[in-house]
């Protein structure tokens, strides 16, 4: 009873649908990185000398991490060396023709994020959802800007933050992520080029979803976002990021950076659907996923959530925490990261416990199925100034198959003796019983899987906004082809 | 409806069915008796295509249709049942998600459109009634932190809303108090019908007191030793398997 041709065409088709490549002219720097790299950047954007002088400081500490050979190696991931002289820093696409200053955006482009279910046309864009798109190293578009504007949130690309609104910059970039964090923080802090800037003014209660779509085209280029959001007091703003890439051989590196500060009595909510070209069947190219995401929630009563569905990339190593400063502030933590074929995800969060009865709620459902390999790793700490600190977290693991593995590793950090601390985990496999009841009530081996999976990540999905949990079931189901033989 | 013959069944090294010859016609609800070990339950998952049994000999004929060629789920779509023994938890997946899901799976096959929960969810509330249910089942992850009896409720359910053609029940009356009991039979009573088959494997002969059958198959060994009607099912109530057994090699021992 062997599948039959049309069933594994069928299945190698559907593998990744967004691996097909733009045919764009795009204006790149040199290969490499130095000094003269970072200027290229920061004159391509028209930034002011403070910027410059940020960029610059922070490549020269790169550089001395990078003498010093201080590229991270705790995490359970393996790759080879990267060669960071190899890489192209910046790639835009060039504008075609004169530029004419009406803001037109070229139609390679508008059909670009069409056919990625972005489309950014007055027409056709989505109801409820501003977008930002982001292509390469640039903003192409940001829809609904006039929308919100009304209501004095700012939503725009980071680089046009920089020119407009260069004081909420400065006060607030690298204040949860400084820039000497860590070593890929720092490469981005030196080299970051697009991303998404927004401020939401005091007691604005966002009104429509706000979302950053990042695509990678050209090849042998890295992505280096950098998003800054600021919820003002007693704000609230909902936030998502998807992002995709071609197909290719080789692996790319994206390292962004997110920095989210809530202020007194504010709401931020922060989506990721992570979704790049996860590499081939047997682990070849895939992007190389290494961010530092991190929420400062500043003020009293203030709260920052976390939630990611993160079933792409060949390496996944991201902490998405938060800093709970203000009294009586809330953290929170939702994920599913999936992990087939070769993938392997190093994945968790942090969450620091600064003020008083400040609240923790970490959540984690990893997936590892052909020989994919899935680590949660989390850090809770609990500041002496912390009293009366809570946390819960639960950590569940599900394997499918013989090949795969997942691992976990919580650290706990309690020096105030009132904290309260519970930690739950669970490790299952997908069973061939469960299989076989799935099948015998009509549904195939696949719909069984995704059925079984889908449930158990159910608790994750429930924390995405509608539109996207929908979109994420989708794409687990997608990620998991193949993964039963 | 369902010709068996000659069907011989490994697991392993161990031959666990030698030889099962049987015909179910439609409308015909069937009990298939045995001793533990005997080969009934591994009669139930062969039928329904359960891929750790190996058949190495023998022949099933479903509709018209060579039985064991299809796939477990193809087997479910063309209307064979299986009410598990010990139903499987899928958490974290609604019951009512995985009824509409199995339901317009079946829909889907046959060539006919697939419901919406508008109008799937009358339906089920009306299979629930049948077997005594509350609604509050349906919002519950399958079989999760379900007593032994819901689970079994949970089978009944299921075969009602999907209404197959052959439903095999298997076990279903073991762990059910007297009360439970009565609510799964009557539940399976009303789905007899002229079209359906239904095969009734148990242990006991209690549950053919709810469950009339019309013909009883005694299996030891892995073969069939007996056939009758229901009066067989009383008479081993009487005697045990074992007595049974030994009449029967009696029987094949003296020539007549």
């Amino acid at each position: 009873m062997a599948a039959t041709t049309e069933q594994i065409e069928e299945l190698a088709n559907r593998e990744y649908r967004y691996g097909f490549v733009t045919e764009i002219e795009s204006d790149s720097a040199p290969r490499g990185l130095n000094e003269e790299t970072i200027r290229l950047i920061s004159a391509k954007k028209n930034e002011p000398p403070w910027m410059l002088a940020w960029r610059l400081k922070s490549y020269n500490h790169w550089a001395s991490l990078e003498q010093l050979n201080k590229e991270p190696k705790w995490a359970n991931i393996h790759y080879g060396p990267i060669d960071y002289q190899d890489i192209i820093y910046y790639a835009a696409p060039k504008p075609k023709g004169e530029p004419n200053g009406s803001g037109e955006i070229d139609p390679e482009l508008l059909a670009t994020f069409e056919k990625l279910g972005i489309p950014l046309g007055e027409q056709k864009r989505l109801a409820g959802v501003a977008v930002d798109a982001v292509f390469d190293s640039v903003s192409v578009a940001t829809t609904f800007k006039e929308k919100l504007a009304e209501l004095g949130i700012i939503f725009c690309s980071f680089s046009e933050a920089v020119q407009e609104h260069p004081d909420l910059v400065q006060k607030y970039i690298g204040s949860v992520v400084p820039k000497t964090d860590n070593f890929f923080a720092t490469l981005n802090s030196a080299v970051f080029t697009d991303g998404s800037f927004v401020y939401v003014p005091k007691g604005v209660h966002c009104p429509m979803e706000l979302s950053t779509y990042f695509r990678i085209n050209a090849q042998d280029t890295g992505q280096f976002e950098r998003t800054l959001i600021i919820a003002d007091e007693g704000s609230y703003v909902s936030y998502l990021e998807g992002c995709t890439a071609p197909k290719r051989s080789t692996h790319q590196l994206h390292a962004a950076v997110v920095e989210l500060i809530a202020l007194d009595d504010a709401e931020i909510k922060y989506s990721t659907i992570q979704n790049w070209y996860p590499g081939d069947k047997e682990g070849k190219g895939g992007i190389y996923n290494f961010v530092t995401k991190r929420g400062k929630a500043l003020g009293v009563n203030s709260k920052i959530s976390w939630t990611q569905v993160e079933t792409g990339a060949a390496i996944t190593w991201k902490y998405p925490g938060v800093i709970l400063q203000g009294d009586n502030s809330i953290g929170e933590f939702y994920s599913v990261a999936l992990t087939n074929n070769y993938q392997q995800a190093d994945t968790g969060t942090k969450m620091i416990h600064i003020g008083k009865n400040t609240r923790s709620n970490i959540v984690s459902k990893g997936i590892s199925a052909g020989h994919g390999q899935n680590t949660y790793r989390g850090l809770v700490k609990i500041m002496k100034s912390a009293t009366g600190a809570r946390n819960y977290s639960q950590c569940d693991s599900l394997l499918i198959g013989e090949k795969c593995g997942a691992h976990t590793f919580p650290y706990i950090e309690v020096k105030n003796p009132t904290a309260r601390m519970e930690h739950e985990a669970s490790t299952s496999k997908v069973g061939d019983d469960q299989i076989f009841y799935l099948r015998q009530r009509g549904l195939s081996a696949e719909d069984a899987v995704s059925m079984i999976v889908n449930g158990f990540a159910k608790r994750v999905f429930r924390e995405l906004p509608m539109e996207f949990a929908v979109e994420a079931q989708r794409l687990l189901s997608v990620s998991l082809e193949g993964s039963v033989g | 409806m369902l010709a068996i013959r000659n069907l011989h069944v490994k697991v392993g090294d161990r031959e666990i069915l030698k030889g099962v010859d049987l015909e179910v016609n439609a409308g015909e609800v069937c009990a298939i008796m045995g001793p533990n070990g005997s080969g009934k339950s591994t009669l139930a998952h062969v039928l329904a295509g359960r891929e750790t049994y190996e058949v190495t000999a023998g022949d099933v004929i479903y509709e018209g249709k060579n039985l064991l060629g299809l796939y477990p789920e193809a087997r479910a779509c063309e209307g064979v049942f299986l009410a598990f023994q010990y139903p499987v938890e899928i958490p974290g997946v609604g019951n009512a998600y995985l009824l509409k899901a199995a339901f317009n799976a079946i829909r889907k096959h046959r060539g006919l459109e697939e419901l919406d929960a508008m109008d799937f969810l009358p339906l089920v509330k009306e299979k629930l009634k049948l077997l005594d249910m509350d609604e509050e089942f349906l919002s519950r992850a399958v079989n999760e932190g379900f007593s032994g009896g819901e689970k079994k409720r949970n089978e009944i359910l299921q075969l009602a809303v999907l209404e197959p053609r052959l439903a095999i029940l298997d076990e279903t009356d073991s762990g059910l108090d007297i009360d439970a009991l009565k609510i799964v039979a009557s539940g399976v009573n009303a789905l007899r019908s002229p079209e359906r088959a239904i095969i009734v494997v148990t242990h006991y002969q209690r549950l053919l007191n709810y469950i009339v059958p019309d013909s009883v198959h005694v299996l030891v060994d892995g073969r069939i030793v007996r056939s009758g009607g229901r009066e067989l099912a009383l008479e081993l109530e009487d005697k045990g398997y074992s007595g049974v057994e030994a009449e029967t090699q009696l029987a094949v021992a003296t020539p007549s």
